[in-house]
């Protein structure tokens, strides 16, 4: 029990810290351009098939600094080029215009890489089991994972707190419509924060890859639980972002986990009282539970748990 | 006879500003009702709090009598009071007919019908095109209402307001950023369309307060300082000292 | 004319081209084809009901369409087992009383706001009934979905519904009806307070509307629609499984309807017509027909968000007078880079799908428009993007040349 425990929080961390690494720059796009970008799970993904581009040619490391930053720029591409101009549209097309892209990114990829999952291996270098518990293995690249997103999290933190880029940012995110009386070039800085934003959705792609599956669903599998972490966070919070990525990081692990039924649970009485649903195992419902999440913070507080805007 | 409007003792508290601080106002029957006051004295507020846009921190509100503190706006606008907004508010993308069109249609009892043809219904139409004609709109019945001029916009803001047949009409500036024959033709408008109604008005104005207003209530900082006819206003020093003096020069 | 007596007309037109299409287009393919577009089209106007009509942008409308569906599958299955004496044509009822349901329960929730939390609880509770739909294996079937069989219900007027022609027409009748109802729904007074509410929603509670109400009462009978679709195709398809109630035919209704047109009512028909028939003519073709779909959707995101019928009605005024044929020289003058841009986008695709994905096991030569070509030969390539990004330039070229005709025929329009 306890190793099921330490190593379901372990995981579900991991994968919290991986959900925040994208929902803290779809939160941060959302805060200042008030954007709810539907692509942003396919720049984590563009950022995965990127790396596995560059991992067999070169080899992971050049890919893990190289296809980051090329996903940044295909992101400041299309907001400059794409996003700019549907603006003054107002904010339904410009979801309209994120919704599009996400569908047409995933359909690239279906043409380019093919629909079966690609070989994204990890690195020979990193191998090797980190440590045993309990006859337990841990691989060392998942704790690679957890120190990247560490870095990544304190890179964001010092931008933040301590430069003049982070201060705007800052400000935009309690009073987005201040930042242009503030005299600075908002479109530039629109187009960096979209870019950054896909860059650092492109680095979980890079190191998420080759742990989980790359393959072109996997965009359309995590995009609107990404939603969902920053709708139950609150928009416009990081903090709740990040709050709201390890609660759905540990429930949907220890769900996987535990794996019981209501039968398991309660006896045969289950099934006379839910039918075939008292059979069905929490590790089923798992998916099911973010967006249960997702409904029920929005009728109830749709400021989110932590966030004071309204959606 | 009871009040059209009676406000005790409301307040409003925006976090820990208080924004109005007990105020309390009686609106006559069929009296034309201005309220004066400083910037950022709480005249918008008030009517917020009026037409139930939003909710008051204490105190009672009375329509005619009957408490509507803490309604809707569409049930405070059933009851019988319906107010324009300072900032052009109107249905942008629909023809200037069915703007007033919409503005009647609750009155007269048709709901959320999907069992009649708008078009069809008589009443509705010829009271629109009354409306319509008394706005001084009804050339430009088909144009969408989004790319009318500012101060057709205006009208027809008023327009919609008076057109479900509300017996208590507020206006929020309506002659605001207006050039002066405008603002001559609004005051005109004004006073055609509040007859026989009770009207309340927010206005800077002080040639149309002192034109239009039967009585004058001043609102600073949150409160009612005084209320009196136009006369007892210009002469009350409190008044004076508060607001009017220094647009006296 | 008068606008009723026009509008009368335009439904009289409507009727007979569903009457005598299957005549002019007999063949099987074409059949099936436009079948699926009967259907579609009440889907996607109900769809609209929303997004166009009362401005709610949903993501989930397909749980309303499938949850039709599944209810009618089982409906008739019942029927069929039982021996009741319902014929087929009744059937959609069933997914209308479905959709009318899970409209009613669902809308309790999602309508309470608009705009992106309705957005975000469509796209949680659409995301909700599919994770559903694959635990719950009853009633939805599990990977095989339902299967049900059309003729085994009571025959009507003799017709037990098996060519597909006749199914066909069974989706004419349904589609006209529902067409009309729609339609009649728009000029109501609750059809009105929509607009109104998609419009200025304060405004709309300044005078007596509530919001909520209005947006409830949209949202059911939306659903109540999308269920008749789902019935339909039930019947059309004899199947109904879990995909047709999950994210992708969510957002396959909300493209469909966008580029057909949300400002006009006839805009999703267009949308649904056309999508349908490109699906099924270019699916087989092209492997990237639904890329091809998403780059059409960005680019009338970008250029044309009125859609096919907003760009088309501004021709209309044209249209009088014969002003259209000044726009014409600059019309056809665009057709040439746009053609290059059009090919060019097209042979990169394929050419970068074979050899990426083909290449290594059917080799290097493939046909593109039926022309043979060698993916490996850069003067294919060369070719490919010299056609794209010279078509892309000559577009920027001409296009100010499109805009002064477009003024000066506005122009001389206005004046006369």
């Amino acid at each position: 029990m306890l190793q099921l425990i330490l190593f379901s929080t372990l995981n579900g961390v991991l994968y919290g810290m991986l959900l925040f690494m994208m929902a803290s720059g779809l939160t941060l796009i959302f805060s200042m351009m008030g954007v709810l970008n539907f692509a942003h799970a396919s720049f984590y993904m563009i950022g995965a098939y990127f790396g596995f581009e560059i991992s067999r040619r070169i080899g992971f490391w050049p890919g893990f600094i190289i296809a980051p930053l090329l996903v940044g720029v295909v992101g400041a591409l299309i907001e400059r080029y794409g996003l700019r101009r549907v603006h003054k549209f107002g904010h339904v097309a410009e979801l309209l215009f994120t919704f599009g892209l996400a569908f047409v990114i995933e359909e690239l990829v279906n043409m380019f890489w093919g629909k079966l999952p690609v070989d994204y291996q990890v690195p020979p270098s990193l191998d090797f089991v980190a440590f045993t518990l309990f006859d337990t293995t841990y691989p060392a690249y998942r704790m690679f994972m957890l120190a990247t997103a560490i870095a990544m999290f304190a890179f964001l933190i010092i931008v933040l707190k301590r430069t003049r880029v982070g201060l705007i940012i800052q400000a935009a995110l309690t009073h987005p419509n201040m930042v242009a009386m503030l005299g600075h070039d908002v479109p530039t800085v629109f187009m960096m924060v979209f870019g950054v934003g896909a860059a650092l959705a492109g680095l979980a792609g890079v190191i998420a890859g080759p742990a989980l599956v790359t393959q072109p669903s996997m965009a359309a599998l995590l995009g609107p639980i990404l939603f969902v972490v920053i709708v139950v966070g609150g928009l416009g919070s990081l903090g709740g972002a990040f709050a709201a990525s390890l609660l759905i990081g540990l429930v949907q692990t220890f769900a996987v986990a535990i794996n019981g039924s209501l039968v398991d649970l309660i006896g045969p009485t289950a099934n006379t009282i839910f039918g075939e649903l008292g059979n069905v195992t929490l590790a089923q419902i798992a998916p099911l539970l973010p967006y249960l999440m997702l409904v029920l913070v929005l009728i109830f507080k749709p400021t989110g748990l932590f966030g004071n805007r309204e959606t | 006879m009871s009040a059209a409007l009676s406000l005790k003792d409301v307040r409003k508290n925006f976090g820990p500003t208080a924004i109005i601080r007990g105020l309390d106002l009686e609106i006559r029957q069929g009296e034309r009702h201005a309220i004066i006051g400083p910037n950022g004295a709480g005249k918008s507020t008030m009517f917020h709090l009026i037409s139930g846009r939003i909710g008051v921190t204490s105190g009672s509100i009375e329509l005619k009598g009957h408490e509507i503190t803490g309604l809707a706006p569409y049930e405070i606008n059933r009851r019988g009071l319906s107010r324009s907004f300072q900032v052009t508010n109107i249905f942008p993308k629909l023809t200037v007919f069915e703007n007033i069109r919409c503005g009647v249609l609750w009155s007269l009892g048709y709901k959320y019908s999907i069992w009649r043809f708008v078009d069809r219904l008589r009443d509705a139409n010829s009271r629109a095109e009354e409306v319509l004609d008394l706005i001084g709109l009804s050339a430009r019945r088909e144009t969408p209402a989004g790319i009318l001029t500012y101060a057709e916009q205006r009208a027809l803001e008023i327009g919609i307001t008076i057109a479900g047949g509300a017996d208590v009409i507020m206006l929020d500036e309506p002659t605001a950023g207006m050039s002066n024959t405008e603002t001559e033709q609004a005051v005109a408008l004004i006073a055609k369309v509040s007859e026989g109604r009770t009207l309340v008005m927010v206005e800077h104005d002080m040639s149309v307060v002192f034109g239009l207003a039967d009585r004058i209530s001043v609102l600073v900082y949150g409160q009612i300082i005084a209320t009196g006819a136009p006369a007892e206003i210009r002469a009350n020093k409190a008044v004076r000292e508060a607001y009017l003096g220094e647009e006296a020069h | 004319m008068s606008q009723s007596l026009r509008t009368f007309l335009g439904f009289v037109l409507f009727a007979a081209a569903l009457a005598v299409a299957p005549l002019v287009f007999s063949s099987g393919l074409a059949i099936t084809m436009m079948s699926l577009m009967g259907v579609m089209v009440i889907f996607a106007l109900s769809y609209n009901m929303l997004l166009g009509q009362t401005g709610l942008l949903s993501f989930g409308h397909a749980v309303y369409y499938g949850l039709g569906g599944f209810c009618a599958a089982h409906a008739m299955n019942y029927i069929a087992r039982n021996k009741f004496g319902v014929p087929l044509p009744a059937i959609p009822l069933v997914g209308a009383a479905a959709g009318l349901f899970f409209g009613a329960i669902f809308g309790v929730v999602s309508t309470r706001r608009a705009g992106t939390v309705f957005s975000m609880i469509s796209l949680g509770i659409g995301e909700l009934v599919a994770a559903l739909a694959g635990i719950q294996r009853s009633f939805f079937g599990g990977e095989d979905g339902i299967a049900t069989n059309r003729v085994k219900l009571a025959p009507f007027f003799g017709y037990k519904f098996g060519p597909q022609v006749q199914v066909y027409y069974l989706i004419a009748a349904w589609c006209l009806i529902c067409v009309v109802l729609m339609y009649a729904l728009t000029r109501t007074p609750f059809g009105r307070m929509c607009n109104a509410v998609r419009d200025n929603p304060e405004r709309a509670e300044f005078v007596g509307y509530s919001t909520q109400r209005v947006r409830f009462q949209a949202f059911m009978l939306s659903a109540m629609f999308a269920g008749v679709a789902g019935a339909l195709a039930a019947i059309n398809f004899e199947l109904m499984n879990s995909q047709a109630i999950g994210a992708g035919t969510s957002g396959q209704v909300l493209l469909m309807t966008f580029v057909g047109g949300i400002g006009h009512f006839f805009g999703p028909i267009i949308g649904a017509v056309l999508i349908t028939f490109l699906q099924i003519s270019l699916s087989d073709i092209t492997k990237a027909w639904m890329l091809y779909f998403g780059l059409l959707f960005i680019l009338v995101v970008m250029f044309a968000p009125g859609g096919i019928a907003g760009w088309l009605s501004l021709h209309t005024p044209l249209l009088r007078g014969g002003r259209i044929l000044n726009l014409a020289p600059s019309y056809a003058l665009a057709a040439i880079p746009l053609a290059a841009v059009v090919v060019g986008g097209i042979a990169l695709v394929e050419m970068a799908h074979h050899m990426l994905v083909e290449a290594a096991s059917d080799g290097s030569k493939m046909h593109l428009f039926k022309i043979a070509i060698d993916g490996a030969s850069p003067v294919a390539w060369i070719v490919a993007l010299a056609l794209f990004f010279g078509g892309a330039f000559g577009l920027k070229l001409v296009w100010p040349r499109i805009d002064d005709a477009w003024g000066e025929a506005q122009a001389t329009g206005e004046k006369a």
